[in-house]
């Protein structure tokens, strides 16, 4: 049975717009002119106890909202959600004892103090028993190598292990459900991989249902064999992630040895993604990949041949970009591909 | 909107987080408590020149002693009264997203500033007892004498709920951030008003008609100038139970609107920032 169940959701934000200029401003003052930004269109989705989610989409595609209206955050538009048999937004305490939210960056430690302080108060509202609590803290502290850090002012913490905090604080009370959104943003590569192997982890440990968004594929790749790409506001995919590549990965790349310089008049058969005489990479449709294979073969003298699948990061990029079009999604794909290569 | 219904346990650790936290930069609070004290000496010197200049005679039935006695109790209401940063604290948080931390975890906003502000509050008279102490054993001469049981009895009850109409009041300000985003205007408009019209300027006897009945009719006299009266016996028997029935009704208006406001603004919230 679905542990989070969407229909229909929808948020439309209204949004202030404002023209350029000083007399702008100024009519501003006595009129303004809004519009209205759909974040979220008719969303259905269904989520196994269980289960480790991504939620994929470029920035303003909907993810941190959809996570804002499951958690209660925000009112829909219209639509209805149910977590744990919930309705999120009613932000009853029986469910507000249940779930965890962490955003990236948002503090939910006293800065001055250090974190124990915090967890304590945790303890407090989420009226954990005593003996629970250190048990839970124990295994958080040691899975996440903070020993020696729960005394120390959180604002004297690297970011690293003030996110590994935030974690600590937001599973304390053993959450049935966890919303992570951008749990690994402006960490580094170590970092990154330890909150990735942490998450892992206690996933399987605990089976519970994690719904996650990143811009990081790393992220992604580690934790969940779920995705649902998000663009615009509406869901285009929700499957596994292979099943991307075999859905939009319309091309294959092809990395061509020749004996001698690599020809000039490769383009002729695909795009040239790179030439490094003698080696050659093409893209070609994923269709004609035989016979453009067996022209080059016929034409050229080859010491070595390898087909591969685009990387996963490029389809991704090339499913926003399709969506977004123009400029912005050339700035989406960029981001992407480079969080990739981090 | 659910109310929570925090154990007496999660209040005092509330509590003892917070003070903790204030503590955390003591020399910063300690000078900001002493600078307090400064107002004190420049409106003494200044009621001393003008009464210099009346030669004797009184204005509005108070004397140069009843001046500086009244002024000295003021502090002492506004002490309880005054909420520094409350609005613009829950405004900012409003505006950057960080009250979502509120909406998800099962503790109430209100319930968890008002715990937070009595540390704070408690943190301030620890420091501030001392130079308080010093300045009326310095002022005593201006005083006629301690009043009886019941008067203080009046006296105290009057403090604590100016501090809670003072915590309502200026929390409700801050929650009108929902709506407006930023309230710093708005408060400054409040302070500006509540200069005059809670009697820390000057007692609210001496204000002239149409305002002296406008502060009769509205609760920032209950801030600091109700007190004030109580303790200078001023208002006595039913005068004093019929004042602080009043004041208690303003508390649980205030105190209403804070949860109007936190209910609908929630619905209009959409996470900003965030």
């Amino acid at each position: 049975m679905a542990i989070i169940e969407i229909n229909g959701l929808s948020k439309t934000y209204s949004v202030y717009h404002k023209r350029e200029g000083i007399a702008a401003s100024i009519r501003g003052l006595f009129h303004r002119q809004y519009r209205s930004v759909h974040a979220v269109r008719q969303i259905d989705l269904q989520v196994n106890e269980g289960e480790f989610v991504a939620f994929l989409g470029p920035n303003g595609a909907g993810k941190t909202t959809t996570l804002k209206l499951l958690s209660g955050v925000i009112h829909p538009t219209e639509g209805t959600a149910s977590v744990m048999g919930y309705v999120p937004w009613q932000r009853q305490i029986g469910y507000r004892r249940r779930f965890s939210l962490v955003m990236g960056q948002k503090n939910q430690l006293w800065w001055d103090l250090p974190a124990q302080e915090s967890f304590r108060l945790h303890q407090q509202i989420y009226r954990i028993e005593r003996p629970v609590f250190e048990k839970t803290l124990d295994e958080l502290v040691e899975l996440l190598n903070l020993q020696g850090l729960l005394g120390q002012p959180v604002r004297e913490l690297s970011l690293g292990e003030r996110m590994k905090m935030e974690l600590v604080a937001s599973l304390l009370h053993s959450p049935k459900v966890l919303f992570l959104d951008e749990p690994t943003i402006g960490l580094d590569v170590v970092a990154q991989h330890n909150v990735q192997g942490f998450l892992r982890h206690y996933q399987q440990q605990r089976n519970i249902t994690i719904m996650l968004t990143s811009h990081y594929m790393k992220d992604v790749v580690a934790l969940c064999r779920r995705v649902v790409i998000i663009t615009g506001g509406r869901i285009m995919y929700d499957g596994s992630l292979s099943g991307i590549i075999d859905q939009f990965g319309g091309h294959k790349l092809l990395t061509l040895q020749f004996s001698d310089e690599a020809p000039v008049d490769l383009k002729n058969f695909g795009e040239l993604v790179e030439v490094q005489s003698p080696r050659a990479k093409l893209r070609v449709d994923r269709s004609s990949v035989t016979t453009v294979l067996g022209q080059i073969l016929s034409k050229y003298n080859l010491v070595d041949v390898s087909v591969e699948e685009p990387p996963l990061e490029e389809v991704i990029a090339e499913v926003f970009a399709s969506v977004n079009g123009t400029h912005e999604a050339e700035l989406n794909k960029q981001q992407v591909l480079s969080n990739a290569s981090d | 909107m659910p109310v929570t219904s925090v154990s007496p346990q999660t209040w005092w650790t509330i509590f003892r987080i917070s003070l903790e936290e204030r503590l955390v930069y003591r020399a910063d609070f300690a000078l900001g408590t002493l600078m307090r004290f400064i107002p004190i000496v420049t409106q003494v010197l200044l009621w001393q020149a003008i009464f210099e200049a009346l030669k004797g005679d009184d204005v509005a039935g108070y004397q140069y002693n009843d001046i500086v006695a009244y002024y000295l109790l003021v502090l002492v209401g506004r002490a309880f009264s005054s909420m520094p940063n409350l609005s613009e604290g829950i405004a900012q948080q409003i505006r950057d997203g960080q009250i979502k931390k509120f909406l998800i975890q099962p503790i109430d906003l209100i319930e968890f500033l008002l715990i937070t502000r009595v540390a704070h509050k408690v943190v301030y008279y620890g420091i501030a007892i001392g130079p308080f102490a010093l300045v009326f054993f310095l002022c005593r001469g201006f005083f006629s004498g301690w009043p009886d049981a019941i008067t203080l009895a009046g006296y105290a009850t009057s403090l604590v709920l100016a501090f809670l109409l003072g915590f309502f009041l200026e929390a409700f300000i801050g929650l009108i951030g929902f709506w407006f985003l930023e309230v710093s205007s708005l408060l400054f408009m409040y302070m500006l008003i509540n200069y005059f019209l809670s009697g820390h300027m000057f007692p609210l006897a001496m204000l002239p008609e149409p305002w002296a009945s406008i502060a009769q009719a509205i609760p920032l006299q209950y801030l600091a100038y109700f007190p004030t009266q109580v303790f200078l016996g001023k208002i006595q028997g039913e005068m004093l139970a019929w004042g602080l029935t009043i004041q208690l009704a303003w508390v649980i208006c205030f105190a209403i609107l804070c949860r109007i406001a936190m209910h609908y603004g929630v619905r209009r919230y959409s996470a900003f920032g965030g």
